[in-house]
C-alpha cells in the first residue's frame, strides 16, 4: 500500500480491521464506522489510538460528537467521481476542528490528489495501480491557488 | 477588460502542463478512458465518434482583438478554418486532434484564455449580460463579479466533482439578458434601501431534461458575502444532490425534491455556520477588479455629430440595419452594434478564421479593441461612436455580418445537431436553412417583430428550445428527423417554458408549420402586441387548431 503524507511516502502505523475482526491487544487501529456505536466502550479503552473509516454517505455532523476520541478518520471514495468526501473533509477540519489523521482511501488517483490535499486530507492512500512518481509530481503541479485551503491560509485576493 | 497578473497566468500555464501530462499518460495507456474522461471534459474536450470538440471559455463573453486573432489562428491551424459561437459565451472548435489539444491550450494561455471547466461536473464558465457596462438600464456592472466568481471557482478543491454540471449567470440590468432564471444559480445585482449593492439569489433553474425556472432563495445578499453564499449553496448541493442517476443529478431536481422553502433553509443554515470572515470579499478587492472594467476613453462630444441623422434619413438600407442591429448605449453619442452571425447561407453562430480577423480589425478601428459574444450566437461591438456607424456598417456588410435581422425570426439559435453532435436525434442546420429560405422577406420579418426562435437537436436542449418564443426540438422517429414545436417560452424577466403545440412534424413541414403559427399570430394580435404577448394572452389553442386543422 502506498501512503503519501506531506509529499513523501510513509509507512502505515494503523492496522485496518474488518467488520468482525477482533481488536488486537494493543496498537493503532482503524475500524469501520458501523462498529463504533456497538463497541464504543471497548474502542475507547483500547491500548492504542483508534480511527474510523466512513463512506461518502456519512457526514461530519455524525462524527462530530466523538471526534476527541478519534486519532484518524479514513474517508472512502468508492469511485473517484463521487465528490462528497471533499465536503466532509473540509467540514471535519474547518468546522469541527479535527486535527487527527484524515486519510483518503479507495479510488484515490493521481489526478485528484491536489484537490484532496487542499481540502484537508493529510494522508493519501493511493489505489495500488497508481504510479508513485507521477503521484508525487501531481502534488506539485500548481504553485498558485485561488482559494484558501489546508495548504494556504488566505484566498489569493488577500495575498495579491 | 480583466488582465491576468502573474498569478492568473501561472495557473493557466500550469494547467496546460498538467493536461499535457494527463494526455501523455492517457496515450501511453496509463490512464483509463473512464478516468481520463472527466479530466479532458474539465479542459473542454469532448471526444465523440464523428466529431471531437474543444470548448473554449470566453469569460462573460469578452474578447480582445488579440484574443480573437489567436482564435483565428487556432481555427486555421487545428480546425477546418472556423469556430462556432455557443449560447453560453464559449467558442467551440470541431475536429481538434487529442494529441494537439495541449498545444491549443498553450496558444490560448498565451493570450490569457483557457478551456478550464467548460465541461464536466463542475462549476462552468460564468456568463453575463452582453450589454454589461453599456446598457442604459444597468444598476451596476456584473462583470467584475463574474471575474471574481471565475477565480473562486477555478480548480475549486471542494467543488470539482459535483453530481452534475453547474452554471452561474449574473446580471446587473433591469432587463434580464443573461437568462438568470434558467441557471443553476442566477444572480441579479440589486440595491437595498440604503443604496448598498448586493444580489438577489436564484437557485434551481435549468434547461435540458425537466426544464425549470429558478426560485429566489435570498432577496438581498450583501456583495461582501457573495462567495460565502455560493459556497453554502454548492456545499448543500455537493452533499445532497443525487449521484445515482445523471438525469436527476442537477440542482434543480434537488430543489424540487426538497421544496424551494426547505432548500433555502438548508442553504441559510449552512451559510450561518460558515466562516464568513474567511471568504468575505473586501471592498478593496471588488474595486481592484472593477478598475479593469472602467469605461473606455469615450469622446465627450460624440453626441454632437449630425452625420448619423442625415444618413438615417437618406439611406433606407442603413436605417433598417441601424434600427434592428444597434441598440442604445449609456454614453451619449455611442451605440452598441450587433454583428449578425445569422446570414441565411451560414449555420447560426459559425464564424470563419478570416471573419474573426476582419472583426478583430473592426474592433480595433471602432470599438476600443473589444468584441463580445451574445447568448443568441451573435457578436457585439459594444462601444461604437455614432459617427462611425455608416463606415462600420459597410465593413460589416462586406464581411457578411450585417444581415439586419437581430431579434427577428431568422436570428435563430440552433445547436449543431446531427451534423456535429453524436447525441443528436435530428438535424438542425438543414432546418435553419429551410427557415431562412422560407422567411427571406425582411419586411415580413419586421412586421412580425421580435421573435426568439430556438432549436435543439435533442432533449439536452443546448439550443434552449424551452425558452424560445418558438422552440423547435428534433426527435427521432424510426431513424427520421421529426420536429416538435413549442410556443410561449422565454428566458427574459418573466421567464416561462414553452408549451408543446402538438404532434411533431416531419422535416419538410417545419417552415410550413411556422408559417401557419405566424399567420395565426398576425390574425390575432392586438395593436402593437408582440408574438410572445399574443401567445401568452390567447394560449396555444388557436395556434394548434390552425396548424393541425388540415391534417384531420
Ligand atoms: S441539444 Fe442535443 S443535439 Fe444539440 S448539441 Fe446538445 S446534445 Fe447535441
Amino acid at each position: 500500500m502506498t501512503l503519501i503524507k506531506d509529499g513523501r511516502l510513509i509507512k502505515d502505523h494503523w492496522r485496518r480491521l474488518g467488520p468482525s475482526e477482533p481488536l488486537p491487544p494493543a496498537g493503532d487501529v482503524i475500524v469501520p464506522w458501523a462498529r463504533w456505536p456497538v463497541e464504543a466502550e471497548a474502542l475507547q479503552a483500547h491500548d492504542g489510538a483508534v480511527g474510523v473509516q466512513i463512506g461518502p454517505e456519512e457526514t461530519a455532523e455524525e462524527l462530530a460528537p466523538i471526534l476527541p476520541a478519534l486519532g484518524a478518520i479514513a474517508i472512502e471514495f468508492p469511485v473517484f467521481k463521487d465528490g462528497r468526501g471533499y465536503s466532509t473533509a473540509r467540514l471535519l477540519r474547518e468546522r469541527y476542528g479535527f486535527t487527527g489523521e484524515l486519510r483518503a482511501t479507495g479510488d484515490v488517483l493521481i489526478d485528484q490528489l491536489f484537490f484532496l490535499q487542499r481540502v484537508g486530507f493529510d494522508v493519501l492512500e493511493l489505489r495500488p495501480d497508481q504510479k508513485v512518481q507521477d503521484a508525487l509530481a501531481a502534488l506539485r503541479q500548481f504553485s498558485v491557488r485561488y482559494q484558501a485551503g489546508a495548504d494556504e491560509a488566505q484566498p489569493l485576493y488577500r495575498r495579491r | 477588460m480583466y488582465r491576468y497578473d502573474a498569478h492568473d497566468q501561472q495557473i493557466v500555464d500550469e494547467r496546460v502542463a498538467q493536461f499535457r501530462d494527463q494526455t501523455r499518460r492517457f496515450l501511453a495507456g496509463e490512464l483509463g478512458e473512464e478516468e481520463f474522461r472527466p479530466l479532458r471534459l474539465m479542459n473542454g474536450l469532448y471526444l465523440q465518434r464523428h466529431a471531437p470538440m474543444l470548448r473554449v471559455a470566453i469569460p462573460y463573453g469578452l474578447l480582445s482583438s488579440a484574443q480573437l486573432r489567436s482564435l483565428a489562428h487556432i481555427a486555421r491551424t487545428y480546425d477546418k478554418g472556423y469556430g462556432h459561437i455557443s449560447t453560453r459565451q464559449n467558442i467551440q472548435f470541431n475536429w481538434p486532434r487529442l494529441e494537439q489539444v495541449p498545444d491549443i491550450l498553450a496558444e490560448l494561455a498565451a493570450v490569457q484564455m483557457h478551456a478550464i471547466q467548460t465541461s464536466g461536473n463542475c462549476i462552468r464558465n460564468t456568463t453575463s449580460d452582453q450589454l454589461a457596462g453599456v446598457a442604459p438600464d444597468e444598476l451596476a456592472d456584473p462583470r467584475p463579479y463574474c471575474e471574481i466568481i471565475r477565480q473562486w471557482s477555478t480548480l475549486h478543491p471542494e467543488f470539482s466533482y459535483l453530481p452534475r454540471k453547474f452554471k452561474i449567470a449574473v446580471t446587473g440590468a433591469q432587463s434580464d439578458r443573461a437568462a438568470i432564471q434558467v441557471h443553476d444559480i442566477g444572480l441579479q445585482l440589486v440595491a437595498d434601501s440604503s443604496g448598498e449593492i448586493g444580489f438577489r439569489v436564484l437557485v434551481g433553474g435549468g434547461l435540458g431534461r425537466a426544464p425549470m425556472v429558478g426560485v429566489t432563495v435570498r432577496e438581498f445578499l450583501p456583495r461582501g458575502d457573495l462567495l460565502s453564499y455560493l459556497e453554502a449553496i454548492l456545499r448543500t448541493y455537493n452533499r445532497l444532490g443525487r449521484r445515482d442517476n445523471m438525469h436527476k443529478a442537477r440542482i434543480k431536481i434537488l430543489v424540487k425534491a426538497t421544496g424551494a422553502a426547505r432548500f433555502a433553509e438548508l442553504v441559510e443554515a449552512e451559510f450561518a455556520q460558515l466562516d464568513r470572515a474567511a471568504l468575505a470579499l473586501p471592498d478593496a478587492e471588488i474595486e481592484r477588479v472593477q478598475a479593469f472594467f472602467a469605461p473606455p476613453a469615450y469622446e465627450a462630444d460624440a453626441a454632437e455629430d449630425t452625420s448619423l441623422a442625415d444618413r438615417l434619413e437618406h439611406d433606407v438600407a442603413f436605417a433598417r440595419w441601424y434600427r434592428r442591429n444597434t441598440v442604445a448605449h449609456k454614453q451619449p453619442g455611442y451605440r452598441a452594434v450587433y454583428v449578425s452571425l445569422k446570414a441565411p447561407d451560414q449555420p447560426p453562430g459559425d464564424l470563419t478564421a478570416a471573419q474573426m480577423e476582419t472583426l478583430a480589425a473592426l474592433a480595433d478601428a471602432y470599438s476600443f479593441g473589444e468584441v463580445r459574444t451574445t447568448h443568441q450566437q451573435n457578436l457585439l461591438l459594444a462601444d461604437v461612436r455614432q459617427a462611425d456607424l455608416p463606415a462600420l456598417w459597410e465593413a460589416l456588410a462586406a464581411a457578411g455580418f450585417a444581415q439586419p435581422n437581430i431579434g427577428t425570426l431568422t436570428d435563430m439559435i440552433a445547436c449543431p445537431g446531427l451534423d456535429f453532435c453524436s447525441l443528436a436525434n435530428a438535424g438542425t442546420l438543414d432546418i435553419a436553412a429551410q427557415i431562412n429560405q422560407r422567411f427571406d422577406d425582411l419586411d415580413y420579418l419586421y412586421d412580425l417583430g421580435d421573435i426568439r426562435l430556438n432549436m435543439s437537436g435533442c432533449m439536452n436542449a443546448c439550443g434552449h428550445h424551452h425558452v424560445g418564443h418558438i422552440g423547435i426540438l428534433g426527435v427521432d422517429k424510426k431513424g427520421e428527423s421529426w420536429y416538435q414545436i413549442q410556443l410561449g417560452g422565454s428566458s427574459a424577466n418573466e421567464a416561462s417554458l414553452g408549451k408543446v403545440l402538438g404532434p411533431s412534424v416531419p422535416a419538410e413541414r417545419v417552415a410550413d408549420t411556422l408559417a401557419e403559427v405566424l399567420a395565426t399570430y398576425v390574425a390575432l394580435r392586438e395593436g402593437e402586441e408582440s408574438f410572445l404577448e399574443t401567445v401568452r394572452r390567447v394560449g396555444i389553442a388557436p395556434f394548434k387548431d390552425r396548424v393541425y386543422a388540415e391534417a384531420c
